[in-house]
């Protein structure tokens, strides 16, 4: 199947405006601002059953309509703050295909109002941001962005804005207070960005793959979007396929392709052809999915799927744990992680994380205690529900899932017999 | 002072903002006000913190927040090996174990002739690439990607000679 988002792989000069223009780029844009109006838009979004691509899935086109028009100036940014341990697909798209990502932040724009968009990326795409610039001034030069464009009203510039590593600004308000000039912690939400965002201004936030789902779905309709996928998840996703697979890489497929086909008709299979342990669906906050019978790999993989699996799709970051993993090393690692990344804003979270860390640590070393099992345990049940955005409870969802899911492994960790000499120790 | 080394690039970082939340401006100063030294000072802080009109202690917490600024002086180069958990499932941790023992410094250590400061950082979104690190130095960030030790300790060679990198 041809790509729709991962474009350049069939045409590569697709990130130049001549071969961007070739392959009917810029049209949806144009054609939107000259003859539609943003509702008509917004609505063309809303039908196809396009779902947020950063994690959350919420539906896009709604999100949309909720902008307050009673407030204004209002803004659009694009969240390339790609930070979640497995997720690195946006990097891909916005060097391989920038324009269809920039066009579809455009038609956003549009579709809520905005004169100004903000592209938050994360720091370390010191490189990919400059590239970026140079992309907004050829659509400039090329008349697509800036002042009364296509001989109309409508004036929009984008701009770029780097972040400087952490992890929580991939959090859509700690986003908002970081592009400020704060430091990335998240507010209080109600109130919500559309209502309540940038500079206190009416905000829409999207994840960079969702932008640029956009172009293509005005420019091919509604129903063409919705024939992919399957009726709870429409369209197409691109799956970060990471871990012990042989091909690891960025997968575009429509929803309801299974993990073995992702696994292994795409990723070649597991290294060593060892057997499959676990799956984590989305990257490190992920909750672990227990592959102790074949047929687990033979689900699809959709939003409503994949949650009777007791796990979420979230951002589609698969991470592939063989036979050779044990769940005591894994976890410590997705605990150290979640430790470094706390804001430190609410207490469950910045205490949590770092109790959680001292014993998983511990256990780790070989200094585990038969009662630090159920410490762990219960410390991550007190902190579920209780954080003030999702990263407080990510850091818990592996710690839960690995111990109920894999309790023979915690056993061998923190029981007496010398350990295995094997770096991720022995399944 | 960093508005008369770097006139111009201060003006464009500001135009990006309206001029009533010219605050949004401190980040991409601070970078630029680290690009020459690696990190910041006392006095390249005040000198942010008069540019956007917010307090130093303001800026101070900013730079103790985010990873990629520095409040000391490192290497010349910053080589951030990702170690978190997809790149651990191919191998980083014995990477960077390796890396350590060429290079004859532990992690978060800077070699004996300042040259390089080792240091394990969080997710790089490039998971697929791993082994993996990016090198934080005077040219910006640069990403080194599907690496062996081999292969990095030519790259730190060619850098110490040319004083330029390579990919």
């Amino acid at each position: 199947m041809e790509h729709i988002l991962l474009r350049h792989r069939e045409i590569p000069d697709i990130n130049t405006v001549s071969g961007y223009k070739k392959n009917g780029g810029f049209a949806a844009f144009q054609n939107a601002v000259t003859k539609m109006t943003p509702a008509q838009v917004t609505d063309v979004v809303k039908n196809s059953g396009l779902r947020g691509r950063g994690g959350a899935g919420f539906p896009t086109g709604m999100k949309w309509s909720f902008i307050d028009n009673k407030s204004w100036p209002h803004y659009v940014v694009a969240n390339a703050d790609e930070s979640e341990p497995g997720t690195f697909k946006d990097r891909e798209l916005m060097e391989g295909n920038p324009f269809q990502f920039l066009e579809g932040l455009a038609i956003a724009s549009y579709a809520v109002g905005a004169n100004a968009a903000y592209i938050y990326l994360r720091g370390e795409f010191w490189e990919l941001a400059s590239f970026l610039d140079e992309k907004i001034a050829e659509m400039e030069n090329e008349g697509v962005l800036g002042d009364k464009l296509f001989g109309g009203e409508y004036s929009l510039r984008i701009y770029t804005h780097l972040g400087a590593g952490a992890y929580i600004c991939g959090e859509e308000t700690a986003l908002l207070e970081s592009l400020e000039g704060k430091r990335g912690q998240p507010r209080v939400r109600p109130p919500f960005p559309p209502s309540f965002g940038l500079y206190g201004k009416p905000t829409v936030i999207n994840n960079v793959e969702t932008f640029t789902n956009v172009p293509l779905i005005l420019e091919k309709g509604a129903d063409w979007y919705k024939s992919m996928g399957t009726a709870d998840s429409a369209g197409v996703k691109i799956f970060s396929l990471s871990g012990r697979v042989r091909k690891p890489g960025n997968y575009e497929l429509p929803f309801g392709t299974t993990f073995r086909e992702l696994i292994y008709t795409n990723g070649g299979g597991v290294q060593d052809s060892r057997a499959v342990k676990a799956i984590m669906p989305a990257g490190a906050s992920s909750s672990l999915i227990v592959v102790n019978d074949e047929k687990i790999l033979d689900t699809p993989m959709d939003y409503a799927t994949v949650r009777t699996l007791g796990a979420d799709l979230g951002s589609a970051s698969v991470i592939v744990i063989d036979d050779t993993v044990s769940m005591d090393w894994l976890v410590n690692k997705t605990v150290h992680f979640f430790r470094h990344e706390s804001c430190g804003k609410c207490t469950p979270c910045r205490e949590g994380t770092y109790w959680m860390s001292n014993i998983t640590e511990r256990i780790r070393e070989g200094h585990g205690k038969p009662g630090d099992v159920d410490l762990l345990l219960n410390v991550a049940k007190q902190m579920q529900g209780k954080c003030l955005c999702a990263l407080g409870e990510f850091a818990t969802m592996a710690v839960v899932t690995g111990i109920e899911r894999f309790p023979a492994d915690f056993r061998k960790a923190v029981s007496p017999s010398p350990r295995s000499p094997l770096p991720m120790g022995e399944g | 002072m960093l508005l008369k080394k770097y006139p111009k690039e201060v003006k464009q970082i500001l135009s990006k903002y309206p001029p009533e939340h010219k605050r949004s401006a401190v980040m991409p100063l601070l970078f630029l006000a680290q690009r020459e030294e690696g990190y910041l000072t006392k006095a390249a802080m005040q000198d942010v913190a008069r540019i956007v009109d917010i307090s130093e202690t303001e800026v101070a917490a900013l730079v103790g927040f985010y990873t990629l600024y520095h409040d000391e002086k490192g290497g010349k180069y910053r080589m951030q090996v990702c170690t978190d958990l997809p790149c651990a499932l191919r191998g980083a941790d014995d990477f960077m174990k390796n890396l350590c023992s060429n290079l004859g410094i532990k992690v978060g250590e800077t070699t004996e002739d300042g040259f390089l400061t080792l240091e394990a950082v969080t997710c790089l979104a490039a998971c697929d690439k791993a082994p993996m690190f990016q090198t934080q130095g005077p040219e910006g960030i640069k990403y080194h990607e599907n690496m062996t030790v081999d292969r990095t300790m030519e790259l730190i060679s060619v850098l110490k000679r040319s004083g330029r990198e390579v990919s």
